[in-house]
């Protein structure tokens, strides 16, 4: 009998094989031992921060910062869209006080919200007195709200003192590279000292404030993440070199994103034709980087007034005459909120315990099935049980929830003997969905199946006949079997059927790495 | 001597701040200059503020209409690489409109 076999070369921990991903912070690509306990604590309701929470807690962005002092290739100033879905495009500029009573609104009505962002549409400390203005307010006012921010970090340096003493818990830096050469390409001019600096200068100053800014907020204990655009061909292989610097400097997640580039957007990079990065190629960088820092995965590229779950924009619902017209009270919202945020902390306590103690008793299982048969069979090597699969999981809140057809983001999961780890997310339309306005004529399901193209299966609650048919045509198997499980339990429950069918042994050629 | 904003201005804030005598105010359709406070930052600074961070280029006018941010200078978007790119854009906007109403 093979079983056991298989059974010894179980990793017992990493990945997320029993539960949703409820074993470590799984963000950390493998190296969750470099988190501690107390940083875990730290994000684990924070869903930009920690993969976990992105299940189950909101955040919001208020767009309150409209100036920018600094011209990035892939930004452009112009544009507000409510069709488009893209850092730095809002429907509504808020003042301060408008921004904190749509804060006090959202978070009454979706209680799983804990974070409050600014990030623009400019940059949030190149309007400081808006910025401040709002965090100050909302200290006060909800106090229960995490605060954090996101900045290009030219101004990071004259600030800090200011961040700190909000109690900013959280910043997010846009780090492109740290060499001024490849900066150069990225960043045509800033405003510096009272006067636009272009070129080489302009990065070489930026790239100083963004690193002795990083330094100064770890030095002061506020959490950093570090976003980076992946720009193929400008920044691609020097986004390794940044992961190890800002790792070595502190910074204890690193975001890379796709570049987004269209001629419609009228950016710089759109309009000469600089392509965006293939899911294929952001996927190997991540992973390139991982084997230094704790990569984030599940990142949306949310607008700067996104409301709700990463994935879900309910901003919609809370305009500001929307928001006039409701009524709240304030105090029973906020008891409302801790009853809710306890409720999902135990969720996640419990599942990290239930996938510890999984975890251990397989280990034990491994070690007694093995030891036996390792006397017997002394050079028998150990086969590798089978290769990894890519899967597209159609899901909320931690299961597969989702039809395939009213799907707008596939989650992507890679199955192996270890487990279920998630490797990253594809959006399923277009960032912008009017297919006569600015599509280019392929229908919506023909974009969904090339985005998913390298994947070998779908996990979905449900699915029609055509897009089944079409899929499978495409090679990529549909699956709707695991309606309403936890995602890892559902994917690792196919990756053990494809085994078992012999769809996965090792000599066979990966059908879809080709 | 005083500049103007014109309506490309997309109402963005980040000259307002930085005007030493406060001659920018916030309206619609677009932001404006008080031509009697504005003295293109002569004896404050170098270079005119409000025109020395403005993303949008043309939008920033001296008396003479003349643009301190021409086309090009800002974005490095070659002035007629947009023209092109607009007029491809519009002319895909055509052929699906086309192809809509002929279903």
């Amino acid at each position: 009998m093979d079983l056991p076999v298989i059974a010894s070369s179980v990793a017992p921990s990493g990945g997320c094989a029993a539960g949703i991903c409820a074993n470590s912070i799984s963000q950390t690509g493998g190296h969750s031992e470099d988190l501690t306990e107390a940083l875990r604590a730290r994000v684990e309701d924070h869903p930009c921060y920690s993969e976990d929470a992105h299940h189950y807690f909101a955040r919001m962005h208020v767009a309150v910062a409209p100036a920018c002092n600094i011209q990035c290739h892939y930004c452009n100033r112009k544009y507000d869209c409510a069709n488009e879905s893209r850092p730095g495009v809002v429907s509504e500029l808020l003042t301060p006080e408008q921004a904190v009573r749509k804060t006090l609104a959202v978070a009454a009505a979706i209680p799983q919200m804990s974070v409050l962002g600014i990030a623009g549409p400019g940059d949030p400390l190149a309007n400081p007195e808006r910025t401040f203005a709002t965090f100050r307010e909302l200290a006060l006012k909800a106090p229960d709200i995490k605060l954090c921010l996101s900045t290009n970090g030219l101004m990071l340096p004259a600030h800090i003192d200011e961040l700190a003493k909000h109690n900013i818990d959280h910043v997010t830096i846009t780090i492109n590279c740290v060499d001024p050469d490849v900066g150069a390409q990225i960043y045509p001019w800033i405003f510096w000292q009272h006067r636009r600096v272009l070129g080489r200068e302009a990065a070489a100053i930026l790239i100083g404030e963004q690193q002795k800014g990083l330094e100064m907020l770890v030095a002061r204990g506020i959490l950093v993440k570090v976003n980076s655009v992946l720009i193929p061909g400008v920044n691609d292989r020097h986004l390794v070199e940044v992961s190890k610097i800002v790792k070595a400097k502190g910074a204890f997640l690193h975001n890379v994103m796709p570049l987004i580039a269209e001629p419609e957007h009228g950016t710089f990079y759109g309009v000469i034709g600089q392509r965006s990065p293939t899911p294929a190629e952001l996927q190997a960088l991540q992973d390139a980087c991982a084997g230094d820092m704790n990569m984030m995965r599940h990142c949306r590229q949310c607008r700067a007034d996104a409301v709700g779950l990463l994935g879900e924009d309910r901003g919609a619902e809370f305009s500001l005459d929307k928001i006039a017209a409701m009524t709240i009270d304030y105090q029973a919202a906020m008891a409302l909120r801790a009853d809710v945020r306890a409720q999902i902390k135990a969720e996640l306590q419990s599942k990290r315990d239930q996938a510890a103690e999984q975890a251990l008793k397989q280990a034990e299982q491994a070690r007694a099935a093995v030891a036996p048969q390792l006397l017997e069979f002394p050079i028998r090597p150990v086969q590798p049980a089978g290769r990894p699969v890519l899967m597209a999981v159609a899901a909320k809140n931690g299961v597969v929830a989702v039809h395939f057809g009213h799907a707008r983001e596939f989650l992507l999961y890679q199955a192996s003997e270890a487990g279920a780890r998630l490797v990253g997310h594809r959006k399923a339309d277009a960032y912008c969905a009017g297919d006569d306005s600015c599509g280019d004529g392929e229908t919506l399901l023909g974009r969904t199946i090339k985005v998913l193209e390298d994947c070998e299966v779908v996990l979905c609650a449900r699915i029609g006949i055509e897009p089944w048919g079409r899929l499978e045509a495409a090679g990529i198997q549909p699956n709707g079997e695991h309606a309403m499980e936890p995602i890892a339990e559902a994917v690792m429950a196919v990756w053990q059927e494809m085994l078992a069918a012999g769809k996965l042994d090792p000599g066979r050629a990966e059908a879809k790495r080709a | 001597m005083a500049l103007e904003i014109i309506e490309s201005c997309v109402n963005c804030w980040a000259c307002l701040p930085l005007c030493p005598h406060q001659a920018i105010f916030a309206a619609q359709p677009h932001f404006l200059i008080d031509s009697e406070k504005c003295t293109e930052c002569s004896g404050d600074f170098r270079a005119a503020q409000c025109a020395s961070i403005c993303p949008i280029e043309g939008a920033i006018v001296d008396e003479l209409g003349e643009a301190l941010n021409p086309p090009g200078s800002l974005t490095g978007i070659p002035p007629d690489r947009w023209a092109a790119a607009r007029a491809e854009i519009a002319a895909r906007q055509v052929v699906n409109k086309w192809s809509i109403s002929g279903h």
